[in-house]
């Protein structure tokens, strides 16, 4: 296996320092090495006080977004050398305030994504032609948003407009529109028809672009402009 | 005085249902963790909720352990698993005949269990290997690593529990021959403290080695990691498992649009340096495609290793060997006072777990309350400020 030395420019700050810093770490590599590898192999071998957020490994918690040379991507699933560049950089993910390091708060995030009130599991779409097993309701699923931030970071509104709710929440909302088990659909097309919500967007899909999941976020928005207008419709016919 | 009366090192599942145990019984809790909580083996996990059956003729006090804390999550935790049961595959004639160990062994652990034809199970599972000759239907799960643990983190947290991320132990301060405190560092700061303490407890999984070798106790633990790979599709609903005694690559965990063939078994010394075989990344890829032969063609996502923290001899060297149970160390055995172990066992019997260092270490503060009920209401998974209502999704 070829192994090659990358130089990882990494986005340094701890708290009562006055701004962030670059520091460059070089860091041995082969074709399997993720970036988050990379990073946890510099805290072991070169600094210990680079703190960053991880756990799942796969692409699958949400946990390791941030931005690698530029693009919000999920630090698990990015390969070094597939990136092609002698240095690389990595930064925090942006529109979220920055605790240390590439670690931000991610709480006013869940806050927004909590009013969405989105379920965890979801129906199973898979299989169609298979029989449920006995004693099984029907399979179940989790969401496919891992509410990693990546779409919020990416997004050209959020940095401008902080009472934007952004696309992770207004895809959530739409995921409850489409499937809501129980749930109460009326307030939460409320909470979102104003320009706070839905009609905010600029349509630039970066959301979509950079979602490591396929939620397609920017499409949920537009799904649920589609459903505010049908509901206006059929209000003023008094349907 | 000590500022909390017990301080709980690591913040993996362990940790978490430790602290929302020791919580609820009324004591003062401070955890610490030094990444992000479940950055360690909790998170990296295949995410099964074992029924047990993969224990279930060699090791039945995992099989008890895992059937048990299975019925119990299922039941305070629901919305924290993909409810797919499993399916245990026989392709082989061997392996059919194995099938009666299996299905007689899990009866005599509590297992229900079901018995397929060839037929039944490809109407359940169209993608599975068509040589196959019969399956064992079981109660497994598929379960989100961080999430079902964050619900223990989000309960300790709302019921008192102060959970401090990015901080590291970087001593052990003794008074006699007794843990006082430790001194940590915040690494969002980089400034060092103290935290005082009545007792100490070691929940650091395949770390806990080190963290003894701090205090000057032995923990004979054996970082075991394994190799994961997760592949592009969800190729079957149901945990789908080889039928065989344990091997390698012989689970498929389903986890949303996503599969996961694991896993491997060797020994490492430092868990912080695991490797990633690349010969074990294909043997995924070969051994999962007898389950199930669209793995073959499925397109790479990750491949990641993670380490179990078993609990054995020095010398052991597949990690194989070894049993999947827990134990709760008390070093008083060694001459220290107020530090004690969990290490062992899953992820799925973290409950259980706590609760018996929670038994412990209120005995040896002579704390007397009863456990609390198995059955608490958590919160949500996705809080990390429990500020919302509980809820039992």
């Amino acid at each position: 296996m070829t192994e090659k030395t990358v130089q990882l420019k990494v986005m340094r700050y701890k708290q009562g320092q006055s701004s962030p810093t670059y520091q460059t770490f070089p860091v041995t590599v082969n074709e399997n090495t993720t970036v988050l590898v990379a990073l946890t192999d510099i805290r072991r071998d070169q600094d210990s006080s680079l703190s960053l957020r991880h756990s799942c490994h796969h692409a699958s918690c949400g946990t390791c977004g941030m931005r690698i040379n530029g693009e919000e991507q999920l630090a698990c699933v990015v390969k070094v050398l597939d990136l092609g560049t002698d240095t690389v950089v990595v930064e925090p993910l942006n529109n979220a305030p920055l605790l240390t390091d590439l670690v931000v708060n991610m709480e006013p995030f869940y806050d927004r994504f909590n009013t969405a009130g989105l379920p965890f599991i979801r129906e199973s779409e898979f299989l169609p032609d298979a029989e449920v097993a006995e004693g099984i309701e029907n399979y179940m699923r989790c969401e496919n948003c891992i509410e990693c931030g990546l779409c919020v970071s990416a997004c050209p509104i959020m940095g401008s407009d902080p009472e934007y709710y952004g696309p992770a929440a207004l895809a959530a909302v739409n995921r409850v529109v489409e499937e809501p088990r129980g749930l109460e659909t009326e307030s939460l097309l409320d909470w979102v028809d104003n320009q706070k919500g839905c009609w905010r967007c600029h349509v630039a899909y970066e959301c979509s672009e950079v979602c490591p999941s396929g939620v397609d976020p920017g499409g949920h928005i537009m799904a649920l402009r589609r459903q505010l207008t049908r509901r206006r419709f059929s209000r003023l016919l008094g349907g | 005085m000590a500022s909390y009366h017990a301080v709980i090192i690591g913040g993996g599942g362990t940790g978490a249902a430790v602290a929302h145990d020791l919580t609820l019984r009324g004591l003062k809790v401070t955890l610490v963790e030094r990444g992000e909580v479940t950055s360690g083996t909790t998170g990296r996990h295949h995410g099964l909720l074992h029924s047990g059956a993969r224990y279930a003729v060699k090791d039945k006090e995992s099989a008890v352990e895992c059937i048990e804390e299975n019925t119990i999550l299922r039941r305070i935790a629901p919305g924290s698993f993909e409810l797919n049961d499993g399916l245990f595959v026989a392709i082989s004639e061997e392996e059919e005949a194995y099938s009666k160990d299996l299905i007689e062994g899990c009866r005599e652990c509590g297992i229900p269990v079901k018995q397929l034809t060839r037929e039944e199970a490809l109407r359940l599972e169209p993608r599975l290997n068509p040589d196959l000759r019969m399956a064992v239907q079981v109660p497994d799960a598929t379960m989100d690593a961080m999430r079902m643990p964050l619900r223990f983190f989000a309960t300790a947290k709302a019921n008192g529990a102060d959970i401090r991320p990015f901080t590291e132990v970087v001593d052990f301060i003794k008074r006699g021959n007794a843990v006082s405190a430790i001194r940590v560092r915040d690494h969002r700061s980089e400034k060092d403290y103290e935290i005082t303490g009545d007792i100490f407890i070691n929940a650091t999984g395949p770390w806990s080695g080190k963290i003894a070798d701090m205090v000057g106790v032995e923990v004979p633990i054996r970082p075991s990691p394994g190799v994961m790979l997760a592949v592009y599709g969800r190729l079957s609903n149901m945990v789908i498992n080889h039928l065989h005694q344990s091997g390698d690559g012989d689970i498929i965990v389903p986890q949303r649009g996503l599969s996961v063939i694991g896993t491997s078994s060797w020994v490492v010394e430092d868990p912080d340096n695991l490797g990633l075989p690349e010969e074990h990344i294909q043997m995924m890829v070969d051994k999962g495609s007898t389950l199930i032969p669209a793995v073959r063609q499925a397109k790479f996502r990750a491949a990641w290793s993670a380490a179990r923290p078993l609990i054995g001899p020095r010398g052991a060297d597949t990690g194989r060997e070894l049993s999947r149970t827990f134990k709760c160390f008390d070093h008083v055995d060694e001459g220290v006072e107020g530090f004690v172990t969990i290490t062992g066992g899953k992820a799925a019997t973290l409950r259980g777990m706590a609760e018996t260092t929670a038994n412990m270490v209120c005995q040896k503060l002579g704390h007397d309350v009863p456990a609390p009920p198995a059955r608490q209401s958590y919160y949500r998974i996705r809080p990390t400020t429990p500020k919302e209502t509980r809820s039992n999704d």
